[in-house]
C-alpha cells in the first residue's frame, strides 16, 4: 500500500482557462507592486543603517516602560518590539530594539550601547544584550546595490542557460515565472511588513532556484513530448506533460515544505522571516511553473519539429542529453 | 543493462565512507575541539602530560577537521572598518616640507624668498617672491621626486610639482597615491592582525575587503567595543641598548634594566636598558631593501631629533648591540657597525626576503598609519548562538524524520533506499564542509534543511519515471534502467540552474549569506551524486540478489 498524494493517471485540464490564470497572476503582481509602492518594505538595518539590539531579561516586558527609559538618551527614532517564540524558556523575555542610523557615517558607539543598557537595567533589572548589530549608512547603501545586482544576475544567468538548453520561448516563460515569484514575495513582505534584510535576499535567490528547478522539470517533459507527439496540439502536449509530472511536483513540494515548516516552527525566531520567505516561495514557485511558465509557453507558441537539426543558436546545446 | 563495473562500485562506496569519516568528528564536537586546541597548544607552548591527555581524547588516526561555527552560532564580534587612507597624504607632505625648504634655500638668488601657504591636506603650496625663477624652482623640486617601484606605477615618480604665477604646488602623484593607499591598508591589516593575535582567541578572520576596508571577525569575544579597544592600542617601538643575552626569563636585570623575550627565537631573553635611545614615534619610514652583499635587509629613517640622538648613540657605541624592541619583545638585536649619521640606517640579519618585508611592515606598524572608521559592528552573545544551534538541531532532526517517513510511505522499499541516500547526503555535506574548513552559519543550517527537502527530488524524479515505465508494461530491469536514463536530463537541468543561483549568492553575498550559499551548493552536488550513483547502486545490488519478477515502486 502506497501513500499517493496525486492519483495515478490524472488528466486535469490546466489550460482551458489559461487567460484567467494569467489574469490572476498579473493581478496579484499588480497588488504586490502597489503595496510595495505605497507602503514600501520594512527594511532591516542591513539596508537602511541603524542599530538593532536584542535584549533578554527575566522580567516581563512593558514596551511603554522601555520606551520611557530610552527617551532621555535622545537616539532619534527607536522602535521596540517584544519577540515571542515557542522555543523560549518560561522566564525568557526577548525584545528587539531598533535605533535609527546616527548622524555621522559610523556604526553606533560602545558608550551609547552601555548607556542604553544602564537605562534599561532600571526598568528590567539584570537585562542582557544578547546581540547588538550596527550598520553605518555608507555600507547599507552598497548592500542594497549588491542585493539587487545579485537577483538580476541570477535571473539573467538562468535565462541564458535555459535558452541554450531549450528554446528562447522556454527561457522567457521561465523568467516571467521567476519575476512573478520575486514580485509576489516582495509584495507579501511589504503587505505584512515583515523585516526585510540580507537573509531575505538569500531566500529570494533560493526561491528563484527552486521555482526554476520545478519549471525546468516540466519543460524537460514538454520537450520530450513535443518530440514524441508531433501531431498533437501544443495545449494538449503541455497539459499531458504537466499531468505526467504532477505527482513529482507535488511530492517534491511536500517534502520541501515538510522540512521548511519544521524549521519555521522549531528553528527559533532569528531565522523565521527567512524561512517564511522560502515557504511562500515554494508555494508560489510551484504554482508559477504550471500556471505562469507553461502558460507563457502556450501563448508564445514553440517550434514543433525537434527531430530535424536546426541552425538556430539555441539548439546546438539542446541535444546534449547528458 | 543493470550493470555497474566493480571499480565504480568500489569508488562509490569509497566516496561515501570517506564522507562519513570526515563528518564523524562533528558528532563529537566539544571533545574533538578540545583535543585540537590541546594539540595546537603543544606546538605553541610546549608539551605537558595534561595536554597529551586532552589530545588523546580523540584518536589521531581519525580525521579531526571540524566545521567552523559562524559568529551567529558561536557568538563573537564582527567589525567592518574603513581605513582613512587620505590621512597618510597629509603626514607625507609634512615630512616632505623640510626637504623642500632645504632644497630651495641655496637658490634664494634665483627664486627669492619663499613661504608655505595654507593648502588642503596632502598638498604643499608655496609662494616665491621672484616668479622669474619659477622654472629653476620647479627643476629643483622635481629633483626631490623618487621613482615608484610598484608594478602599476613603474616609471612614474612619487610627487608631482606644478607652478603657476608665483605659486608652486607639490602633491603626491596619482600612482603614488594608489601605491600609498595599498601600503596603508596592508600595514593596517598587519597591525590589526598582530593586535588580535596577541589576545590569542581562536580562529579570528581578518580580511581585506575591496580597496580600503578590513573585515574583522573574532569568535568568543564579549563585544564589538572590546574588539575595537584591542585594535585601537598602538604598538610601542623602541631602540634600547643591550646589556646581555641569555635563556633565563628570571635573570637578575640590574637597576634601570629589564629582561624581555625575543620575538622570533623562543627561549631567548635579552637584558636591555629600560630607557630607550629612540622610540618608534621618531621613525619616519622603513622599507625592505638589500645590503651591500645583496642580502635582504631593512632600511629605516628617523625624523630630525630622532636622527640626532641615534647618530650620537651609534657614534659612541660602535661594536655593541642594540635592540629593536616592539611591545616589549626584541625584534632583532644587531651590532652597530659604524656611526650612523643622517638618521637613516639599515638592519641586517639572517633575513629572507619575506622576513625583511615583514619586519619593515612591523617597524612602520608602530601605530596604525591612518584612522579607522567602523562601518559595521555586530556582537552576538554566546547564549543566542547556543539557542540557535539547539533550535537548528531540533528543527533539522524533525525535518529529517518527517521526510524519511514520508518517503518510506510513498515509495516503500525504494523510499528506504532514497532515505539511506539522504542520510549519506547530509553526512557528505558535513564531511565536505569540514574538509574545506567552511563556516556553518544559521542560514547555513537552513540551507541543509532545505537540501534535505530538495535532495529527495532527484530520487522522486527517477522513481516517478520508473513507475511510468512499469505502467507502460516494461519489465522490472528495463523499467529501472529507463527510469534512470530518462530522468537524467531533467535532474541535470534542474540542478545546474539551482547551482548557478548558489554560485551567484556565494560571489555576491557576505557572511551568513555566503554560509547559506556554500551549504546549498554543496547540497546540490552531493544530492545529485547520491541520487544518480548511490541509490542506483543500492537498487542494482538489491536487484541482483533478489531477481524479482515484478517490482512495486
Amino acid at each position: 500500500m502506497r501513500l499517493k498524494l496525486v492519483p495515478e493517471g490524472t488528466s486535469f485540464d490546466f489550460f482551458s482557462k489559461w487567460k484567467i490564470w494569467l489574469g490572476i497572476s498579473a493581478l496579484m503582481m499588480l497588488v504586490g507592486l502597489a503595496s510595495f509602492g505605497l507602503q514600501g518594505l520594512n527594511f532591516g538595518i542591513d539596508f537602511r543603517g541603524g542599530t538593532t539590539v536584542r535584549s533578554e531579561s527575566s522580567t516581563a516586558i512593558d514596551v511603554g516602560q522601555y520606551r520611557d527609559a530610552i527617551a532621555p538618551l535622545e537616539l532619534g527614532d527607536v522602535s521596540i518590539t517584544e519577540v515571542f517564540d515557542p522555543t523560549f524558556e518560561e522566564d525568557q523575555h526577548v525584545a528587539m530594539i531598533r535605533i535609527q542610523a546616527q548622524a555621522d557615517g559610523e556604526a553606533i558607539s560602545g558608550e551609547v550601547i552601555q548607556s542604553l543598557q544602564a537605562a534599561l537595567d532600571a526598568v528590567a533589572p539584570g537585562i542582557k544584550f544578547v546581540s547588538v548589530e550596527s550598520v553605518g549608512p555608507k555600507v547599507s547603501g552598497e548592500l542594497v546595490q549588491t542585493a539587487v545586482l545579485a537577483v538580476v544576475l541570477a535571473i539573467g544567468a538562468v535565462l541564458i542557460y535555459i535558452w541554450l538548453r531549450f528554446e528562447w520561448q522556454f527561457a522567457l516563460g521561465a523568467v516571467v515565472a521567476l519575476v512573478h515569484d520575486v514580485v509576489l514575495t516582495i509584495g507579501v513582505f511589504s503587505e505584512l511588513q515583515i523585516k526585510f534584510d540580507l537573509a531575505i535576499i538569500a531566500a529570494l535567490l533560493t526561491i528563484v532556484g527552486y521555482s526554476l528547478n520545478d519549471t525546468v522539470v516540466v519543460f524537460d517533459r514538454v520537450r520530450e513530448n513535443l518530440r514524441r507527439y508531433k501531431k498533437k496540439d501544443l495545449a494538449e502536449v503541455l497539459n499531458l506533460s504537466i499531468n505526467e509530472t504532477l505527482s513529482r511536483t507535488v511530492m517534491t513540494s511536500v517534502t520541501t515544505l515538510l522540512a521548511l515548516i519544521s524549521l519555521y516552527v522549531l528553528g527559533g525566531d532569528v531565522i523565521r522571516g527567512f524561512v517564511f520567505a522560502m515557504i511562500w516561495g515554494v508555494i508560489v514557485g510551484t504554482y508559477s511553473s504550471i500556471f505562469v511558465a507553461s502558460t507563457i509557453l502556450l501563448w508564445l507558441g514553440v517550434k514543433r519539429d525537434w527531430s530535424k537539426p536546426s541552425n538556430t543558436a539555441g539548439n546546438q546545446f539542446a541535444n546534449v542529453d547528458a | 543493462m543493470l550493470q555497474i563495473d566493480l571499480w565504480k562500485r568500489v569508488l562509490i562506496w569509497l566516496v561515501c565512507v570517506t564522507g562519513l569519516l570526515l563528518a564523524l568528528p562533528n558528532g563529537f564536537y566539544t571533545r574533538v575541539e578540545q583535543s585540537n586546541d590541546a594539540a595546537a597548544e603543544i606546538i605553541a607552548k610546549g608539551d605537558s602530560p595534561e595536554r597529551q591527555e586532552v589530545v588523546a581524547q580523540w584518536p589521531s588516526y581519525l580525521p579531526s577537521s571540524l566545521v567552523n561555527l559562524g559568529l551567529d552560532l558561536r557568538g563573537g564580534a564582527h567589525l567592518l572598518a574603513e581605513v582613512k587612507v587620505a590621512d597618510v597624504y597629509a603626514a607625507r607632505m609634512d615630512a616632505l616640507w623640510p626637504e623642500v625648504r632645504d632644497a630651495l634655500r641655496p637658490e634664494r638668488d634665483t627664486v627669492g624668498s619663499f613661504r608655505r601657504q595654507q593648502a588642503p591636506d596632502g598638498q604643499i603650496r608655496l609662494k616665491i617672491s621672484k616668479p622669474d625663477g619659477m622654472s629653476r624652482a620647479l627643476q629643483i623640486l622635481r629633483g626631490l621626486a623618487n621613482p615608484i617601484t610598484t608594478l602599476t606605477g613603474a616609471g612614474a615618480s612619487d610627487i608631482t610639482v606644478s607652478g603657476s604665477g608665483d605659486l608652486i604646488t607639490v602633491e603626491l602623484s596619482e600612482a603614488e597615491r594608489l601605491a600609498s593607499d595599498d601600503r596603508t591598508v596592508r600595514q593596517s591589516l598587519e597591525i590589526v592582525r598582530r593586535r588580535i593575535d596577541e589576545v590569542g582567541t581562536r580562529e579570528p578572520t581578518i580580511q581585506r575587503q575591496g580597496a580600503d576596508r578590513i573585515l574583522i571577525q573574532v569568535p568568543g569575544i564579549g563585544s564589538a567595543s572590546e574588539l575595537k579597544a584591542i585594535i585601537g592600542t598602538t604598538a610601542q617601538l623602541t631602540f634600547n641598548p643591550v646589556v646581555g643575552r641569555g635563556s633565563d626569563a628570571d635573570a637578575a636585570a640590574g637597576v634601570g634594566n629589564k629582561v624581555i623575550p625575543s620575538l622570533d627565537e623562543p627561549g631567548t631573553y635579552y637584558t636591555v636598558e629600560a630607557a630607550p635611545v629612540v622610540t618608534g614615534e621618531q621613525l619616519v619610514d622603513a622599507q625592505p631593501a638589500f645590503d651591500q652583499n645583496g642580502r635582504p635587509a631593512v632600511n629605516f629613517r628617523f625624523n630630525t631629533s630622532g636622527a640626532r640622538k641615534f647618530g650620537d648613540y651609534t657614534a659612541e657605541n660602535i661594536g655593541s648591540p642594540f635592540a629593536i624592541v616592539l611591545d616589549d619583545e626584541v625584534v632583532s638585536a644587531p651590532v652597530i657597525q659604524s656611526h650612523i649619521p643622517g638618521g637613516s640606517g639599515i638592519i641586517t640579519g639572517n633575513f629572507t626576503i619575506e622576513e625583511s618585508t615583514h619586519l619593515a611592515i612591523l617597524l612602520r606598524a608602530g601605530a596604525l598609519p591612518a584612522g579607522l572608521e567602523f562601518l559595521e559592528e555586530r556582537t552576538i552573545g554566546p547564549e543566542l548562538g547556543q539557542d540557535s544551534i539547539d533550535a537548528g538541531k531540533v528543527a533539522t532532526i524533525v525535518a529529517f524524520i518527517g521526510v524519511l517517513v514520508f518517503m518510506a510511505l510513498s515509495y516503500g522499499l525504494f523510499g528506504i533506499f532514497a532515505n539511506v541516500a539522504l542520510v549519506l547526503n547530509v553526512a557528505l555535506i558535513f564531511g565536505f564542509l569540514s574538509l574545506i574548513g567552511a563556516t556553518l552559519t544559521l542560514p547555513g543550517i537552513a540551507g541543509i534543511v532545505l537540501t534535505v527537502g530538495m535532495a529527495v527530488d532527484a530520487n522522486v524524479l527517477i522513481f516517478e519515471r520508473i513507475r511510468e515505465e512499469l505502467k507502460a508494461g516494461r519489465g522490472p530491469a528495463r523499467a529501472i534502467d529507463e527510469g534512470y536514463s530518462k530522468a537524467l536530463s531533467a535532474i541535470l537541468d534542474a540542478n545546474v540552474t539551482t547551482f548557478i543561483t548558489a554560485v551567484i549568492l556565494f560571489a555576491m553575498g557576505s557572511g551568513p549569506v555566503r554560509g547559506f550559499a556554500i551549504t546549498l551548493g554543496l547540497g546540490i552536488l552531493t544530492s545529485v551524486f547520491t541520487a544518480i550513483f548511490v541509490t542506483r547502486l543500492m537498487i542494482v545490488m538489491w536487484f541482483e540478489r533478489r531477481r524479482p519478477k515484478q517490482i512495486e515502486v
